[in-house]
């Protein structure tokens, strides 16, 4: 479980995120949607810890995250798995490598039992015969995947992806949809999601937040956000006609 | 003034970060090792080709420079060595390492920042500071030294060749003038001076590098200023190094 109270963030005079607080359960993928620079990625990235909070608190369970230093947040760090927005898988590594990679660091396993760490996640993403290649050969739908392999290597307890979707067709776009969720529910793993990807908040919305201009404007799930009457948030998810039609229909 | 403060600042603190305990040493040791042979094996081509050059230019400059009955042909040598060990050697193929390392560098790190490789490996829990740039500051303070090594040699027997070839000097003045008042000072000289050099390239490129902000437009930037940094940096360590260690 992760919770957030009161999470501020500026970036000189300019304010991107204001008092937001939320609470993400685990086992289930909690969504954080808005459109682009409603500040989305600095909410992520406070939460992670990539950028720190003005002001608020972040508890990863009963773990005050935001008052631990350096060496307290590694720790904490060891237990979460990130997928970027552009993958970030590590140039001069091949596959095998990046995936191996949490493993050499963090592991004193044999180098067999990397081995086979490392090829059970890649099975279960659905990339085979491509242990040798490198980011630079794969497509985007494949860099995303093997991202997500090496962010389970060391069985997280929490997964962070911003958008995960972007760049990628739909069909692609529902499969690594579907390896989220199926993920989360597999390693009971607290899962939170940045997207502004509709299909990803109708398939995967177990929980939304709905960020903008830096402020918390709507919670609920995929059920619910059809009957708001939030008014930003309709103009948001409704934004082509095809969704206002659903809207109608839901009526 | 601030923005100078600033980027000092911002210097140790990244260098606080690269020399702390590192996380699993084996790691770093692999990391060393391929470091050696990207930036210090794969040194070794230019380096040698310039060496040589170089020397031979010295050799001539020196030749037609002194060309007076009253001067013996044997301190074109003499001049040649001497120009090599002490400044050439070190501080020139220094200068032409922080455009060839020092832009590798700053661009290899830039393109990790902007590309969230170095926001993968520290939300990993990973010092990135420290896997990124120690593996690179041990790889050079270690190779250079070699470098300078094979630069002196290259360079004097450049002088040689072409000295002889030029009808300059003969070889056996040439030989007889680098052996000529030696003094093996100047090669430990030398060899401190590149050790210092090559902490300055990478250390001053790395965090160039490190602190990129935006897209491919500032890595470009931060490669130029890499190069700038570094050389202006070197050119003021060697007036210092030279008055301390020579005087």
């Amino acid at each position: 479980m992760i919770r957030a109270e009161h999470i501020s963030k500026s970036f000189g005079d300019r304010k991107v995120l204001t008092d937001i607080s939320a609470l993400f359960e685990p086992g289930k993928t909690n969504l954080i949607i808005g459109k682009s620079g409603s500040g989305k990625t600095v909410f992520l990235k406070c939460l992670v810890g990539l950028l720190d909070v003005d002001e608020g608190k972040i508890w990863y369970n009963d773990v005050l995250f935001t008052d631990l230093d350096f060496h307290g947040r590694k720790e904490i760090r060891k237990q979460m798995g990130m997928l970027f927005q552009g993958s970030a898988l590590f140039d001069s590594m091949s596959v095998e490598e990046n995936v191996r990679f949490p493993l050499d660091m963090f592991t004193s396993m044999s180098y067999e039992e990397k081995l086979e760490r490392v090829n059970f996640c890649l099975d279960r993403v659905n990339i085979v015969n491509s242990n040798k290649l490198f980011p630079s050969e794969l497509s985007g739908g494949m860099k995303k995947r093997v991202a997500i392999a090496r962010a389970i290597a060391l069985k997280p307890r929490f997964l962070f992806c911003d958008e995960p979707n972007s760049g990628l067709d739909p069909k692609t776009s529902i499969v690594i949809d579907e390896l989220i969720r199926e993920i989360t529910v597999e390693l009971n793993m607290t899962t939170i999601v940045n997207t502004h990807d509709m299909n990803s908040v109708m398939e995967n919305g177990e929980k939304i937040i709905f960020i903008e201009e830096g402020e918390k404007c709507w919670e609920g799930n995929r059920s619910e956000i059809l009957k708001s009457d939030c008014r930003i948030l309709n103009e948001f998810v409704f934004a082509n006609s095809l969704a206002r039609q659903l809207k109608e229909s839901s009526k | 003034m601030f923005r100078f403060l600033s980027g000092f600042g911002s210097y140790w603190m990244l260098m606080g970060k690269v020399f702390s305990k590192p996380e699993k040493p084996s790691i770093y040791y692999r990391q060393t090792m391929k470091e050696l042979v990207s930036l210090g094996l794969r040194s070794i081509g230019i380096v040698t080709i310039i060496s040589f050059f170089m020397g031979a230019v010295i050799t001539l400059q020196t030749a037609y420079n002194t060309e007076n009955p009253i001067y013996p042909t044997y301190l074109i040598g003499l001049g040649a060595r001497d120009s090599i060990i002490l400044e050439f050697s070190s501080t020139i193929v220094a200068l032409i390492l922080a455009g060839k390392v020092g832009s590798n560098i700053a661009s290899e790190i830039g393109t990790m920042r902007v590309t969230e490789q170095i926001d993968a490996l520290e939300l990993m829990g990973v010092n990135s500071a420290s896997y990124i740039i120690l593996p690179k500051v041990v790889a050079t303070v270690l190779f250079n030294p070699f470098l300078t090594l094979i630069s002196i040699i290259t360079g004097i027997m450049g002088g040689l060749i072409v000295g002889t070839a030029a009808d300059v000097v003969t070889a056996q003045a040439y030989i007889y003038g680098i052996q000529y008042a030696f003094i093996p000072y100047y090669i430990t000289y030398s060899l401190i001076k590149t050790v210092i050099f090559a902490f300055i390239i990478t250390t001053v490129s790395a965090h160039q590098g490190y602190h990129v902000e935006g897209g491919s437009l500032e890595v470009g930037r931060a490669s130029t200023k890499a190069v700038v940094y570094s050389s202006v940096t070197l050119l003021l360590f060697n007036v210092i190094l030279t008055q301390l260690l020579l005087s």
